[in-house]
């Protein structure tokens, strides 16, 4: 990374040396630059989201016809189970991460994040908690309660798995397979946490930090602004999910009676503490896609995003709301009228800001120039499905018909509308849209448009149908159901829509893949895009840019390839017009954080920690300590590893 | 932890947009997100401190208030400490640093020692993890505390050496400042929890 490392008198301790390779494996394993992790985030999201996706394609499969008998009820469990996990802890999350990770730094002028090491430790412990969560396969199971895993079904009751697959089945294995799979639950979640509030951190001060020279608070790219109210929502999130994971691994491990109601304890305060997380999870899912989206727009539409503020406030807004509305989650447990009231009222009012959003993207496009690119199609796909999902979401806050509707499948529909229809088609509508920034080249634009469509395509056959098989009284989480209530054709026609966007998505890989080698070269800034990211060379340098940007406006790349004519009208400048460059030798004078071992070192320790909890005696405390030993250990040689010139 | 080891680094820090340290910043943070986790601990505590599963014996009449009063005494008197060392470093004092941080990390393993003392007395009494809710959310919402002192302590400690050492002199004082937020920040939780847990008075469910 850096040409010249200055060697610290202290490195004459060899353990704490930096690591120097610049390419190859090692190089991935330590890097501290937000872009190579960023990078990885999103590869392995992309593996997470292929493994839930063949999740979801086995239920389907089971669900296509009547009484089908292709999954035990055990397996089904299981598979719906962690489909829900991964793609909220192990999909969402961390794809809206990656987009952070590359661009939020490079829209706002900074050289990297504000801790790169932390960043490399978030990323590190993101992957030990997937790999720690699907051990399970060779532990006995996966989780198998949901993803909310309610109590006391994930405690003291528990599914009878003994007459299932495992084993020859006496009670007593089941009991232990059983805990087993709640301890993936709560230990793995809690892994996950810890990466997601340690990447909060690091994003929050980032953004207030290390804005470029003018780059104030109202002249940030939406985009930067909702990864703000996104890790201010995790910050206060996770703790509390957190806490109830701690609590129910006691539970489960400990004996300890917080959600047994045999010993007094009270279920439903699992339900309260885990959609306190829940539902602001909703919209830290939700408000990347919204920024990416704001980002793509006003470039495709060649004017700037209608009503910035209110689109900030909006954001802001939602940020705060979002913190009152999680007991409509729980309308049917029998909170009483006046509970169930106050939070059909607080979900309405949070349709608000939302429509706010969906007006001003339909302002920005009103009157625009509109191109029509992939990335654009998606943006646009994403504003129409994510509305279908937001108004029948206010269906649901409508008490007496939320009873109607709770726990059916017009409820798996809605919420598929509004995360897969926003968040996906958002998503992909970035991946589009800074593919040329990533890696330099363009990716085909006729298979971008196949994609498009298909996606389109089979996502309304699986969801939209789902609406109606929902109505009609068809149940979650069921493994099978008896022929003859009406369900049976629309049940077929949805497992070919998931196989149609399971073969949309392979257009994708293939589309990434191919475009990497054979993808037209994209340049600096191939859309006339409007904000700073494109400013810098594609795929940018590793210190993103060679002389920091002075900021004097909103959409600050816009204005500087535009001038005021006499007539008072904009007028192009001619490319290199304005601005210019300082010439300057970056690799010698701009000093980037270096490499480092130990954020993957110190994700290491986590998981051996939560199989220790697999153990009992003498063998639990020694796993225990290892992984104690590795993690801390592992800290501190990070604390005092010599450095060059950047604090980390 | 935050750590600036050169000069540079710590002019670099005022050049930051909002011209507050990032290490400085990210601990307010951290700080601001450790308030929901305790908030967690001690709603759970409230929800359950007279529920104790058919065992009445079993409830906060078991608590020894003057005890407990003592080790939180100490634990307050650490702060003190804290803000003395964190003068001192700031003066230039190696000595007087040395002397108050080690006081100050003495002081947080005596409360330490009280409450490992504490539950093990609540232990031979019969007070388990399992007995109840109101025992369960006792021992997960202090232990979790003392958890945090535990680090506070090894940073702390980390600190006397590295200052023993040469290592940590006054140009390093914003990194005892951003530990030293730490330390009080757990202080004042433990006065929360010793007024929700010790404080107030409690009455049976039923009762």
């Amino acid at each position: 990374m850096n040409a010249v490392p200055a060697e610290s008198p202290r490195s004459s301790l060899k353990i704490l040396q930096r690591p120097k390779a610049e390419t190859g494996l090692w190089s991935w394993i330590t890097t501290t630059d937000h872009k190579k992790i960023g990078v990885m985030y999103f590869l392995a999201t992309m593996v997470f989201f292929v493994i839930a996706g063949v999740e979801a394609l086995l239920l389907r499969i089971q669900l296509a016809v009547p009484e089908n008998d292709f999954l035990s009820p055990d397996v089904y469990n299981q598979l719906y189970t962690m489909h829900g996990i991964t793609m909220v802890f192990f999909v969402g999350i961390p794809l809206g991460a990656s987009f952070f990770n590359y661009i939020m730094p490079l829209q706002i002028g900074a050289r990297d994040v504000a801790f790169p090491r932390l960043n490399a430790f978030s990323f590190w412990v993101f992957c030990a908690a997937g790999i720690f969560m699907y051990s399970g396969v060779l532990l006995g199971g996966l989780p198998n309660g949901g993803w909310f895993n309610y109590a006391p079904l994930s405690t003291t009751v528990g599914p009878d798995v003994s007459g299932y697959t495992v084993g020859g089945g006496s009670a007593e294995l089941g009991t232990q397979v059983h805990m087993g799979r709640m301890l993936l639950y709560s230990i793995g979640l809690q892994i996950a946490g810890i990466a997601t509030l340690a990447s909060a951190i690091n994003f929050i001060v980032t953004i207030l930090n290390l804005r470029a020279p003018g780059m104030t608070l109202m002249r940030m790219p939406i985009f930067v602004w909702m990864t703000l109210v996104v890790a201010f929502l995790l910050l206060f999130a996770i703790p509390v999910i957190g806490i109830a994971l701690w609590q129910l691994m006691f539970d489960v491990r400990f004996g300890a009676n917080f959600f047994n109601p045999a010993a007094g304890g009270d279920p439903v305060l699992w339900q309260h503490m885990f959609w306190l997380f829940g539902h602001p999870e909703v919209y830290i899912l939700i408000l990347p896609a919204f920024g990416i989206i704001s980002e793509i727009i006003p470039t495709f539409s060649r004017k700037p995003i209608f009503g910035y503020t209110a689109m900030v406030f909006a954001g802001v807004a939602i940020g705060f709301l979002g913190w009152g509305v999680w007991a409509h989650h729980m309308f049917a447990v029998g909170m009483g009228p006046v509970a169930n009231t106050a939070f059909a009222l607080t979900t309405m009012f949070i349709a608000v800001p939302t429509g706010v959003k969906i007006f001003n993207w339909i302002g920005t496009m009103w009157g625009g120039k509109l191109r029509l690119t992939t990335a654009m199609l998606f943006a646009v796909g994403a504003v129409a499905m994510f509305t279908i999902g937001g108004l029948s979401g206010v269906t649901h806050s409508v008490v007496p018909s939320n009873y109607q509707q709770t726990d059916s499948y017009y409820v798996v529909a809605h919420f598929h509308y509004v995360l897969f229809g926003g968040l996906v088609f958002g998503a992909l509508g970035g991946v589009y849209y800074w593919y040329p920034k990533v890696t330099g080249r363009l990716m085909n634009e006729t298979l971008g448009r196949t994609n498009f469509w298909t996606l389109m395509l089979g996502f309304n056959l699986t969801f939209g149908l789902m609406h109606f098989v929902g109505l009609w009284g068809m149940p979650r989480r069921i493994d099978t159901y008896a022929a003859g209530f009406g369900w049976d054709l629309l049940n077929l026609i949805i497992t070919v829509g998931a196989f149609i966007i399971a073969g949309s998505v392979l257009l994708l890989i293939i589309n990434m893949a191919s475009s990497l080698r054979r993808g037209q070269i994209a340049g600096d800034d191939p859309w006339d895009a409007r904000t700073i990211e494109w400013m810098t060379s594609s795929p940018p340098a590793h210190y993103n840019f060679k002389e920091v940007p002075q900021i004097s406006a909103r959409d600050e790349l816009w204005h500087r390839k535009h001038a005021v004519s006499e007539q008072g009208d904009y007028v192009r400048v001619p490319a290199g017009g304005a601005g210019t460059v300082v010439i300057h030798d970056p690799d010698t004078d701009i000093h980037m954080p270096d490499p480092s071992f130990y954020p993957a070192l110190a994700a290491v320790g986590m998981p051996i920690m939560g199989w220790a909890l697999f153990t009992s005696g003498t063998g639990m405390i020694v796993l225990l300590a290892v992984g104690c030993v590795i993690t801390v250990g592992a800290l501190f040689a990070w604390a005092f590893e010599p450095m060059a010139e950047e604090g980390h | 932890m935050a750590e600036v080891t050169t000069a540079e680094a710590s002019e670099e820090a005022h050049a930051t947009s909002l011209g507050l340290s990032n290490e400085k910043l990210a601990m307010w943070t951290l700080l601001g997100s450790e308030c929901l986790f305790f908030g967690a601990l001690i709603s759970a505590y409230l929800i359950y401190y007279t529920n104790y599963n058919g065992q009445p014996e079993i409830s906060p009449a078991l608590f020894d208030i003057p005890f407990t009063s003592v080790s939180t005494f100490v634990l307050l008197m650490s702060s003190l400490g804290m803000v003395l060392a964190l003068s001192a470093i700031q003066r230039g004092d190696d000595r007087g640093f040395r002397i108050w941080i080690l006081a100050t990390a003495i002081m947080g393993s005596v409360f330490l020692s009280g409450q490992i003392y504490e539950f093990t007395v609540f232990v031979n009494e019969g007070m388990r993890l399992d007995t109840s809710p109101f025992t369960s959310s006792f021992y997960v919402m202090t232990g979790f505390h003392g958890i945090h002192v535990t680090v506070g302590v090894l940073m702390l400690i980390t600190l006397w050496a590295r200052s023993m050492t040469g290592k940590l002199t006054s140009e390093h004082s914003d990194v005892v400042e951003n530990i030293g937020l730490y330390w009080h920040f757990v202080d004042i939780v433990w006065i929360v929890i010793f007024t929700a847990v010790y404080l107030v008075p409690y009455e049976q469910v039923g009762a």
